[in-house]
């Protein structure tokens, strides 16, 4: 009878494990069909099979590919769709393990100022006409700059002892304001012209994606990728409570700083390469724990996966939304992300 | 054997320790208690490693391979990994089912994939206190003495050599009271732990502890067994509340609290008319 009982958890368990890995699955599907789609539209918009078979073809499937498909897709579009999914998730995932580690909801990049300090960093750079250097290495390196910077200093608070996370939160909320202000004092003292460049960075675009800075984005994100999913039993210990963890063995503090780190550098990266993308460091993960949990072997890539979606189908309606002309990203994540926030909330109100 | 020799602590400029020296034997339920603020927690924290005295030497003899060793900033989690230790606080406010959380006990085996043996581990953990129907529910839709059997469960799997256990039935109902305590009883004999933990009711600590450390401003005012130490003078020196202490059938003292400003005239003073009557037939 109570062996019973015992197989019977056992079971039921391992369904739970199928139901979340299946959860996974499914929004790798439905990441796929935005993938497809952000493909296939544009300025000429594409038949979707041909698209497909334009990608099989480019992962060496023996497929027939009219050539000119073939070159819009392999050589203008792709990487476009590719950074979407990449950055999505990065902000996905940087997201979720804020939220990790600061034991609230609210926290993200984004209102922990590291978004606010990129973009001033930008417009630092195109201030000063890029300091001579390549406009396109000179300013993500100035956004990717001055967010580590936001980011050392959240750093160094939170090594000190006795400062709890609401604190931390605080004082990455005033830094967000601070970088605000310090980015319209820029936009002030800049020419008209200088101002709207400003601007349009700051309204985030994945155009500026190429094979190269793709590389680099891909690169960095899998190694940190890979660092976050070997903590995963930690980072989940770590949302008992932080003596709760310490007292399960885990070295909260070391943890906390090399997760910061980690989120640091792969939202820095991100950020400076397609500007600020909001919202989405939010949405994703609190999404993803109404579906899986917080268990971080399902919670950490449903994020990313989440994420991954948000930004790619963001990037599909920008392009519809006025045909012929690309709608800034950044714009419709937040238009899309708001109602969708509200109705999160005001659902787990039960 | 845990041993404490004496040991300095203040926090801020409250003085939480002052040469206190004790040593705690295996297999052997100690439990401490005292008064608000008077650093039972602290204590705790100390032995775990997670508050650096001012000064002090606190040491651990392994009794199954004659192991000594000592309290070091540097190897703070080899320390550690000699304890289970369950916090005060009993809020569990994270998505995941009571056996994930008890799992995480063991969280230097968790991989990827989870063993269908240590899966059987936590849920044997569960079962044995009485809670194996709660297995794959979500924790933070329990109460919060279910919580805090579920994080009994979750120290217990870490196998230790010391189990420290700060409040461990603060919100339990008097039957998992004993079913925690009787467990951890039995456990700490069988398995030789050093169970050390913080009690605030002293007729529990008395059916409980084979060995109880009472501490006041920074002091262990009294050590000992129970029936030995528990008297009405040292429960009005430490808590400053009067007491009678009796022994009930079994020879275990029973501590009857005694409300402030209550005279025994009150109980002769009543009015007649109250009195039962007594009649006499013949």
């Amino acid at each position: 009878m109570q062996s019973d009982l015992l197989s019977d958890a056992i079971s039921n368990q391992r369904r739970s494990e199928k139901r979340r890995w299946s959860v996974i699955g499914i929004l790798l599907i439905v990441l796929i069909t935005s993938f497809v789609l952000d493909i296939a539209t544009g300025p000429s918009l594409l038949n979707v099979k041909e698209v497909a078979n334009a990608l099989l073809h480019l992962i060496g499937f023996s497929v027939e590919v009219d050539p000119t498909t073939k070159v819009i897709v392999s050589s203008l579009r792709l990487p476009i769709a590719i950074m979407a999914v990449i950055v999505g998730g990065v902000l996905g995932v940087g997201g979720a393990e804020m939220q990790t580690l600061l034991n609230n909801p609210m926290a993200s990049p984004y209102t922990l100022g590291m978004a606010a300090a990129a973009g001033f960093g930008a417009a630092l750079t195109l201030y000063f006409g890029s300091l001579g250097l390549n406009a396109n290495v000179a300013v993500p390196l100035g956004a990717f700059v001055c967010c580590m910077l936001a980011a050392a200093f959240l750093f160094a608070l939170a090594t000190m002892r006795h400062i709890s996370s609401g604190q931390l939160i605080l004082a990455g909320i005033a830094l967000l304001f601070l970088f605000q202000s310090l980015l319209s004092l820029v936009q002030f003292v800049s020419s008209p012209e200088l101002s709207q460049q400003i601007l349009f960075w700051l309204f985030g675009s994945l155009s500026k994606a190429s094979w190269s800075n793709l590389s680099i984005i891909a690169g960095i994100t899998s190694v940190c990728m890979f660092f976050l999913i070997r903590d995963a039993w930690k980072l989940t210990a770590l949302r008992l409570g932080e003596e709760r963890a310490k007292s399960l063995g885990v070295n909260v503090s070391r943890l906390r700083l090399k997760t910061l780190f980690i989120v640091a550098l792969m939202t820095a990266t991100v950020t400076s390469f397609v500007g600020i993308i909001g919202f989405i460091g939010i949405v994703a993960p609190n999404i993803a724990k109404m579906l899986v949990g917080e268990d971080q072997r399902f919670f950490l890539p449903l994020s990313f996966l989440i994420g991954a979606f948000l930004l790619s189908s963001a990037s599909v309606l920008s392009k519809i939304i006025v045909p012929g002309a690309l709608f800034p990203i950044g714009i419709v994540t937040a238009i899309i992300g708001v109602p969708f926030f509200f109705w999160l909330i005001l659902g787990k109100r039960r | 054997m845990l041993k404490v020799n004496k040991l300095n602590v203040t926090l801020d400029t409250l003085t939480l320790a002052k040469d206190m020296s004790f040593s705690l034997d295996p297999g052997k339920v100690h439990v401490i208690i005292g008064p608000n603020g008077t650093g039972k927690s602290t204590l705790l924290k100390t032995l775990f490693g997670d508050i650096q005295p001012i000064s002090g030497e606190i040491s651990f003899l392994d009794p199954l391979n004659n192991n000594h060793n000592l309290i070091k900033r540097k190897q703070i989690s080899r320390w550690r990994e000699q304890f289970g230790y369950m916090p005060q606080d009993i809020r569990l406010d994270i998505e995941l089912s009571a056996l994930e959380v008890v799992l995480l006990g063991q969280l230097d085996s968790l991989g990827l994939r989870l063993d269908d043996s240590l899966i059987k581990q936590a849920l044997t953990a569960l079962e044995k206190i009485g809670l194996l129907h709660l297995a794959n529910r979500p924790v933070n839709k329990l109460s919060g003495g279910q919580c805090q059997m579920i994080l009994f469960a979750q120290a217990l799997m870490r196998n230790p050599k010391i189990l420290m256990l700060d409040e461990p039935v603060s919100a339990l109902d008097l039957h998992f009271q004993h079913v925690l305590l009787d467990h951890l009883d039995t456990q700490t004999k069988q398995q030789g732990w050093v169970t050390l933990m913080v009690l605030h009711d002293l007729n529990l600590a008395a059916q409980y502890a084979d060995n109880l450390l009472v501490l006041k401003n920074g002091h262990v005012v009294a050590s000992g067994h129970p029936s030995d130490i528990l008297t009405p003078a040292l429960v009005k020196e430490v808590y400053d509340v009067n007491a009678e202490v009796t022994k009930d059938s079994y020879g275990i003292p029973f501590i009857r609290t005694i409300r402030p400003g209550f005279t025994p005239q009150k109980l002769i003073l009543q009015p007649q008319h109250l009195q039962p009557k007594r009649t006499v037939c013949l």
